[in-house]
Parts: C-alpha cells; sequence; structure tokens
C-alpha cells in the first residue's frame, strides 16, 4: 500500500457548495452508543502500538507464555539497544531520514510548481496534461523496478541512497494536491496584479504563490514524509543490508533465524517512532489536510 | 548574444536589459517591479517568452520524472518481459518470446498469487471500507473532542508497515499469541493464523483493515460534511428515520467519493506487498510455508531478486498492469451505468 492511496476523490458537485449549506451546522449531537463505539475503534487503533511497547520491555521468554504479558516489564531499554545494534538501526535511521526528508523537500517544491501552472496558468494542452497526470497513478510501481534495478547496477549506484531519492522527485498525487488547492486558495487577481507590476514568474512563484500554498505544502510535506519513511518494495531491491532504510532494517530483524521477540518488539517500536513523534505533533494538521484535500473541487 | 544590439537600437532599456544575455540572468533582473509596457520591445519579448515558457518549466521535473522513472522503464519492462535475463548474469539478454508468459500461465504459483492477491484483496477492502462509512458517520455527530478522536483514528496510518506488520504477526502467533489467547476465552479454539489458509489470509487483510480504516473514514467524512443540511431536512418531513437517512440521503451522496475508494483501495491491494512479506517472516517472499498468502507483487520479488528471474518478474508485473486495467475498463463501465440511471 504506497502512494497511490493518497489520492483524493474526485469532489463532484459538493465542492463547489458554500460552507453555508454544509451539513457541519445542523449535525445532531452525540449520544452515549455514539462514544461506546467510537471508544471501541479508538481502543482498536491504539492497543497495537501500545501493546508493541509492552511486549518490547519484556523478555523473550514471557512474550511466549499464556498468558501475553499486558503491563510493562523493565527490559525496554535493553531491548532497545539490542535491536539499534543488531538491525543497524543507526544507520538505518540516518538514511531514512536522509531519503524521506530529500523526497519531501524536493516533491513538495516541485508538486506546488506544477499545481500552480495546473491550477492558473494557461498554455496549450494543459487540460490533457492534468488528465494525463492523474491516470499516471494508475500505473503501480513494480512495472519500473526490473529496468530501474539493471540501470542502477550498470551507473554503480546500487546499495546507494540516490537510487532510492530519484524514481520520488515529484509525484502525481503532490501535483494533483496542489493543483486542487490552489485553484481555490490562490485568487487569480492577484496573480494578475503582480503580473501588472511586471513580475516575472519566478517572483511571482516567491512572493504570491509559496505564500498562499503554505498551508497545503506542510500538509503535502507530512504525507510525503510518512510515504516516503513506509516505502519498502523499492528500497529493499534497491539497497542492500549494509545500507538499509529502517523498513529493510526492521525486515532482516524479522527474518532472523533465531528471532527474540521481545527484541524485534523494541525495533518495531524504534522504527515508527520518529513517525509517530511527527504525528503527536502535526496530527491535527495533518487530518485536517486529508479532510480538506478530500472536499476541494 | 542579441542583447547589445537589441540596446542600441532601444537605449531607453539599455541600462537593465544589457546584463540581461543569459535568460536567466535577464530574468532576475526582470523582477524589480518596473512594468514591462513602455519598456523596449526586448524586453517585453521576454517578459512574454517567461509568460509562454514557464508553465512548461514548471511542470517539467514532474513529467521528466515520471518519463525517466516510470514510462521509460514500463516500456523496458516489457522488453525483458520477452527475454531471458538473469540475476546471477545480467549482461546476456537472450530472447525468450513469449516464452516468459507462456510459463506463467501453466504454472500453478502464478494462478495461486493471483487468486491469493484477489481474496485478500476482496477481504481487506470490503469491510475497511464499510467500516469506514460507519466511522465516518459517528465522527460526524458533533463530539467533544472531535479533532481527538479524527487523530486516534489515523494514529495506524501514521505506524510503519514494517512495525505494523511485525506486531500483528506476534499476535497472531500459535502458542501465546494475544488473539489466540482471547479466543480461548470466549471458548474458541486456537487457530494456525500462520499456515493455514484462509487464517493466514485474514491475518494478512486485518493488518491492511487496521492501518488504511481511519485514513477512509477521514475522507468519507469530508466528503459527508458537504451534504447539505437541507436534504436531511426533507428527508426527515417525509418521516425517514436516522437509518432511512442514512441509506437514502448519506450513501447516495458519497457515491463519488465511494467509487474513488474503491479504485484506490483496489489498486492498493493489487500492490500488496510489506503486509505478507513480513508476515511470513524467513519465508517471506514465498507467502508461507504454502504459498498461502503469496501475492503477485511477492511473487514478482521471489521469481525475480530470490531466485534470480528478472525476465519472468517483468512478465509478472506486466501481468499485474493488465490486470489492473481490465479493473480500470470495469470500474469505468460502471461508473458509467451508474451515472445514466442517476
Amino acid at each position: 500500500m504506497t502512494t497511490s492511496e493518497l489520492t483524493l476523490p474526485q469532489a463532484g458537485k459538493e465542492g463547489r457548495r458554500s460552507r453555508r449549506v454544509m451539513g457541519a451546522g445542523k449535525q445532531l449531537h452525540a449520544g452515549p452508543a455514539t462514544y461506546l463505539v467510537l471508544a471501541v475503534f479508538a481502543l482498536v487503533s491504539l492497543a497495537p502500538l501500545v501493546w508493541t511497547a509492552i511486549a518490547a520491555s519484556r523478555t523473550d521468554r514471557r512474550l511466549a507464555e499464556t498468558p501475553p504479558p499486558l503491563w510493562f516489564g523493565g527490559n525496554l531499554f535493553k531491548n532497545m539497544q539490542t535491536a539499534w545494534d543488531e538491525a543497524g538501526l543507526g544507520t538505518a535511521m540516518v538514511n531514512s531520514v536522509v531519503v524521506a526528508g530529500a523526497i519531501t523537500v524536493s516533491t513538495v517544491l516541485f508538486s506546488t510548481l506544477a499545481g500552480f501552472a495546473f491550477a492558473k496558468l494557461q498554455f496549450r494542452f494543459s487540460g490533457f496534461l492534468l488528465l494525463l497526470t492523474i491516470g499516471t497513478m494508475m500505473i503501480p510501481p513494480q512495472l519500473a523496478v526490473v529496468p530501474l534495478y539493471l540501470w542502477m547496477a550498470d551507473l554503480g549506484w546500487s546499495n546507494q541512497l540516490q537510487t532510492v531519492i530519484l524514481p520520488t522527485l515529484v509525484t502525481a498525487f503532490g501535483t494533483f494536491f496542489m493543483r486542487q488547492y490552489l485553484v481555490q486558495a490562490l485568487p487569480t487577481e492577484l496573480i494578475e496584479a503582480a503580473r501588472v507590476d511586471g513580475a516575472s514568474s519566478i517572483r511571482v512563484v516567491w512572493h504570491v504563490v509559496f505564500p498562499a500554498a503554505r498551508p497545503a505544502m506542510a500538509v503535502l510535506g507530512l504525507l510525503t514524509f510518512v510515504f516516503a519513511w513506509n516505502d519498502f518494495l523499492w528500497p529493499i531491491i534497491a539497497l542492500n543490508q549494509q545500507n538499509p532504510t529502517v523498513q529493510v532494517a526492521l525486515n532482516s530483524l524479522g527474518t532472523g533465524y533465531v528471532p527474540d521477540q521481545a527484541v524485534i518488539m523494541a525495533g518495531a517500536l524504534l522504527g515508527t517512532l520518529p513517525l509517530l513523534i511527527a504525528f503527536l505533533l502535526f496530527g491535527k494538521q495533518i487530518v485536517g489536510g486529508i479532510m480538506q484535500g478530500a472536499i476541494k473541487g | 548574444m542579441t542583447s547589445p544590439k537589441q540596446a542600441l537600437a532601444h537605449p531607453a532599456s539599455s541600462v537593465e536589459a544589457a546584463p540581461g544575455s543569459q535568460p536567466g540572468a535577464a530574468r532576475g533582473a526582470d523582477g524589480r517591479g518596473t512594468p514591462p509596457e513602455g519598456k523596449g520591445p526586448w524586453r517585453s519579448r521576454l517578459y512574454r517568452w517567461d509568460m509562454k515558457a514557464s508553465p512548461y518549466v514548471f511542470i517539467a521535473p514532474f513529467f521528466i520524472t515520471f518519463g525517466a522513472f516510470s514510462l521509460v522503464p514500463l516500456l523496458y519492462t516489457a522488453w525483458y518481459s520477452l527475454h531471458n535475463v538473469q540475476l546471477s548474469s545480467l549482461d546476456t539478454q537472450t530472447w525468450a518470446g513469449l516464452d516468459n508468459y507462456k510459463n506463467l500461465l501453466s504454472s500453478d504459483f502464478f494462478w495461486n498469487a493471483l487468486k491469493n492477491t484477489f481474496t485478500i484483496g476482496v477481504i481487506s477492502t470490503v469491510p475497511q471500507l464499510m467500516a469506514a462509512i460507519g466511522l465516518a458517520h459517528l465522527l460526524n455527530y458533533k463530539l467533544r473532542g472531535s479533532t481527538v478522536w479524527r487523530v486516534v483514528m489515523l494514529t495506524p496510518y501514521a505506524t510503519s508497515v514494517a512495525a505494523a506488520t511485525l506486531v500483528f504477526t506476534l499476535l497472531y502467533s500459535w502458542d501465546g499469541g494475544m488473539v489466540n489467547w482471547l479466543l480461548d476465552f470466549v471458548g474458541i479454539d486456537p487457530i494456525n493464523w500462520r499456515e493455514s489458509d484462509w487464517g493466514s489470509q485474514f491475518a494478512v487483510s486485518s493488518i491492511v483493515i487496521w492501518r488504511w480504516t481511519g485514513y477512509n473514514a477521514l475522507i468519507y467524512l469530508a466528503a459527508m460534511q458537504a451534504i447539505p443540511a437541507d436534504l436531511y431536512e426533507s428527508a426527515a418531513i417525509d418521516g425517514a428515520n436516522r437509518w432511512q437517512q442514512f441509506r437514502h440521503v448519506t450513501v447516495p451522496q458519497l457515491r463519488p467519493t465511494i467509487l474513488f475508494t474503491v479504485v484506490v483501495s483496489t489498486i492498493g491491494a493489487t500492490q500488496l506487498f510489506g503486509e505478507p512479506l513480513l508476515f511470513g517472516g524467513v519465508s517471506g517472499s514465498k507467502g508461507g510455508s504454502e504459498h498461502q498468502y503469496q501475492t503477485l507483487g511477492l511473487y514478482m520479488y521471489d521469481q525475480g531478486w530470490i531466485i534470480g528471474n528478472l525476465g519472468k518478474a517483468s512478465a509478472i508485473a506486466w501481468s499485474m498492469f493488465l490486470i489492473l486495467l481490465i479493473i480500470a475498463a470495469i470500474n469505468l463501465l460502471v461508473t458509467r451505468r451508474l451515472r445514466k440511471s442517476q
């Protein structure tokens, strides 16, 4: 499950209705049953994560016993240390930060430029090219991996991080996401005014588009980072165990022949921690961004 | 090169335009807020050129990236699928014609992987989207701490694939696993989640469901909030109860969004890779001891990089593409039908 999930619904006529008539004003208050069901959903959402931490703080032998542990033990830091060393999580973390960071910066930048062009500029075939952009989301990444692998080997780039970064410099999803946002969030008059003042395209982008796009750029950045951090197929083919990303390192931890489950859980916890921290800090914005992306037409 | 001449012919613009012998530099100089009209033709020509070319410059990075890393490789994959390419000897590629495809069609593992991809796709997508709609409906009520609820529901999405799968693998283990322990409480015999056919497929699907339900719920919620309140009012006046309102107002209004999530989830399900790979542990790329949950994505990885037959892997990739195209065509037909019937 990768990029293509992060796509926006084609909001039809709903998107253009003004906020005034939206359901929001006439919502019914939730009853106790609603809270109960939501609490169950919330429990299901959070329990596996909490239990990861519990399991990571135990010993392998304790995890094999019945009943499974339901409260924390004292081995968390020892297990994390072992997982860190065994899976080479230090290198993997740095690699993942570099890869996901580079992909995020470049995707946000280029998607904003392309999204702006599709939203506000007139050029030949723009409608067709936008349709083509959206259509490319249908192509599974599996279709590219064999030639990419062979080319990267030819270039001597096997196991190098640029192998993972280059194919994702900008995405169709990002372009479409920014286009949808800028169509409404960027007043055309603002661009025209800048044009009348004689501003070049670069000036317009820098002083008008970027400021207007900033909230969407932040959301796209977070979504892209999550996607790049979790990407699996191409990194596992392109990188080896000596130079892995976090996902590849965790896979090697899980396929060890004498697995220590508590250590594996500690590794899993460490591997998802950066995302969870980002999510705790910016969860509200991500939620807002998905919601907004979904209705903008 | 031409700019000095131009500058001479039009002294008015000479001071600023002269350094602009390179387009880039000229554009930088252009950006000082001086109106292009009334200045020399060099200036306005540059300005017009900027207006014309910049949209293409802005979309170029996407199309270059797409071309170099998707489109050209896609064609090469087709080419390789007609060749015998081995991981062990990359330089010798011999023509194989349709052999790779014939091999696939006569391979039980290919049909098994196709069947598994379909089964896991259905049992992960259908409950996921149904739960997401129900969840969105609940989140659409006026709630205390509505943002907190939304963030909590989205937490699984922020969990890494590897971490989530490793945890679920342990939860589903045969002895001492949390799931079997809980089943024991309600008097159900333990299930072998790793080895049994449907048990393992259910387990893999549950990871997908867990990670994506909240995400889809938010998309539905956004669409629900865009449904005009007067539709509900008139339904209420006609005597529709809450369930009937949900059934006859909410669901039809969400139809475009539902179709969209179905397409997106289908694409995701076709490419399913990380979850079954990690769930299998050591036998990951085989999809379990008996290939119980080997998906097409896993099958391609196994044939290409574990067994080392990249030609066959290319043929699998193209088969996946053809299947997706068929699904897309069916989807288009269904959408058209639904539109007409409205």
